[in-house]
């Protein structure tokens, strides 16, 4: 069969629906975030159920999916947030790969449990790239469509893509892959190794105490209410390289969680870092969820992130052959 | 040399105590032979001040494989090392719209503002960083005289181009973002050129002079700059 491109016309755009791939590197060192998907893990599972590449680009859909019709036949699969989506008025399964047919409209309802949803189509959709990657970052306009969210009118191309793979049509995440969001988490950290800048009770009090997601909490990072983490006095922090979980703590203690948008550099100390393997969940809080930390090891967080790598890798191979579609 | 663990993906290699050239040299020259390395599985080496951040993919690299191979590499010796790259002259419109703090920073300083633009063309800073936005630079060192706390309360809006002074810092800001710092000037230069071959205009270690412009300057460069910009 001759390979397709499908045509989706974005009916509504929803809250904050950008194009990301898993992120923009080698470019930090000059104050480019990294940005991409929050939730790799269902970034990353949508393109694999509909036969992609990891890095092929999604659409993140926050809070309140977008309306889209489909004027070519299309493969799709939604993973990550349960934003209630139905395909012409049938509630679809998420983590599922499934066939969407030439006048078919994709639209979500309420939220039921995680803060972003991800919509992987066969063949990724199609964007510039910018600086190696199609991620949006919208504070510099980089990526995506034009740098910014979706708007209602746009023109989406998915890349082309094998129509006569059908035997991807039904595939799903196994169940015991499927991860559960919850309003209330616990995010495993690594604490920072300085004591310096910290009083002792702080990392008792971030490790005792439950925080609240901000409403000021975007993609950059999540704004912490709770127990403030003192600082000690005396030691000015000059600024540093941040990673993605970052916990930074500014002079009235409220931690600010660093996320996928977050500043290259920082000028706040950090306490702790979430693992890598937990920055999914971390991505589907929303304003109001709350969190708790419990200290984990560096070792322990790199064969969590390992052993989840390799159950996905027998469950879901990875696409590396067909670069066509990227 | 300290290393400094951040999370399960990234290290940071401490090089000294302070804001000093000859450290930050190192840090540039460090991260460079870093970089040149190739290592599959590095995907970012971010120098700062005194030290750099060095970005592994976790399911590639552990820790300490990592930190060994970086101690092999080992640091330049400061002899090695070239202490300053490109030098860049940047046009700024001082005061007025331009630079709302201008007056501010004057009397703050005990100075009038033709002094204040004086002393602060009359310095070569060294780019310590790049880091808040894409292509900002923290410029240093400030004259002594000019080192002003940032505003109490940041604007939520900086425009483009716009020159800042905080402590012993300037910077410039590449793109239109919130900021704190005390605004006395703006440059029509793009710093962050995001359809260019080469969208940064400054690195790590090169140099910046300010030169002072005026009004018909600032527009006839704006209107060069957007239309080398359009230029395919």
């Amino acid at each position: 069969m001759k390979p397709k491109r499908a045509e989706i016309d974005v009916v509504k755009p929803g809250w904050l629906t950008t194009v990301q791939d898993l992120g923009r590197h080698g470019y930090q060192r000059y104050g480019m975030p990294v940005s991409g998907a929050m939730d790799r893990f269902a970034a990353i599972v949508g393109n694999r159920l509909v036969g992609n590449p990891d890095g092929a680009a999604v659409l993140e859909c926050t809070l309140k999916g977008p309306e889209l019709f489909f004027r070519d036949d299309a493969r799709l699969a939604v993973t990550g947030a349960d934003l209630s989506p139905t395909l012409d008025g049938n509630d679809i399964p998420l983590w599922e790969c499934l066939n969407v047919r030439r006048g078919g409209r994709l639209r979500f309802g309420m939220r039921r449990v995680g803060f972003r949803c991800y919509l992987a189509i066969a063949g990724g959709f199609d964007a510039p790239t910018a600086l190696g990657s199609r991620s949006t970052h919208c504070p510099s306009q980089t990526g995506g469509l034009d740098g910014r969210p979706l708007r209602a009118g746009d023109l989406l191309f998915g890349g082309s893509f094998d129509g006569g793979a059908e035997q991807l049509v039904g595939r799903r995440l196994p169940d015991r892959l499927l991860p559960r969001y919850d309003r209330s988490i616990i995010l495993r950290v690594v604490l920072d190794s300085r004591r310096e800048f910290f009083q002792d009770a702080a990392v008792s009090t971030l490790l005792r105490s439950v925080y609240t997601v901000a409403p000021q909490s975007d993609r950059m990072g999540y704004r912490l209410i709770g127990p403030p983490l003192p600082r000690a006095g005396a030691h000015h922090f000059i600024s540093e390289g941040t990673v993605t979980g970052t916990l930074q703590v500014p002079a009235d203690g409220q931690p600010i969680l660093l996320m996928a948008d977050r500043q290259t550099t920082g000028g706040y100390p950090p306490i702790a870092a979430v693992i890598s393997v937990d920055l999914p969940s971390a991505a589907q809080l929303g304003p109001g969820d709350t969190v708790r930390f419990v200290s984990c090891s560096i070792v322990e967080a790199q064969a969590l992130l390992r052993t989840r790598h390799h159950l996905l890798d027998a469950a879901l191979p990875p696409i590396t052959v067909n670069r066509r579609s990227l | 040399m300290r290393l400094i663990p951040l999370g399960d993906s990234a290290v940071t290699v401490e090089l000294g105590e302070a804001i000093d050239p000859d450290v930050n040299a190192l840090v540039v020259a460090y991260a460079n032979r870093i970089i040149e390395q190739g290592w599959n599985g590095i995907v970012d080496v971010v120098p700062t001040y005194r030290s750099i951040t060095v970005h592994y993919d976790p399911i590639q690299w552990d820790l300490t494989a990592l930190t060994d191979r970086l101690l092999i590499l080992s640091c330049p010796h400061p002899h090695e090392v070239e202490s300053q790259g490109a030098l860049h002259k940047i046009p700024v419109l001082y005061g007025g719209d331009s630079g709302p703090d201008l007056e501010g920073v004057a009397s703050f300083a005990g100075l009038k503002p033709s002094e204040v633009i004086a002393l602060h063309t009359s310095v070569c800073y060294r780019v310590y960083m790049l880091g808040f936005t894409p292509g900002f630079p923290y410029l240093g060192l400030l004259p002594e005289q000019l080192a002003i706390p940032r505003l109490q309360t940041p604007r939520p809006r900086v425009p483009p181009g716009s020159v800042g002074l905080a402590d012993r810092q300037t910077g410039i800001y590449p793109i239109a973002t919130p900021g704190g710092w005390r605004l006395i000037g703006r440059t029509p230069i793009p710093l962050y050129h995001r359809t260019g071959l080469d969208p940064f205009l400054l690195k790590p270690g090169d140099r910046v002079r300010f030169r002072p412009i005026d009004q018909n300057e600032f527009e006839r460069l704006s209107r060069e700059m957007a239309h080398g910009h359009d230029r395919p």
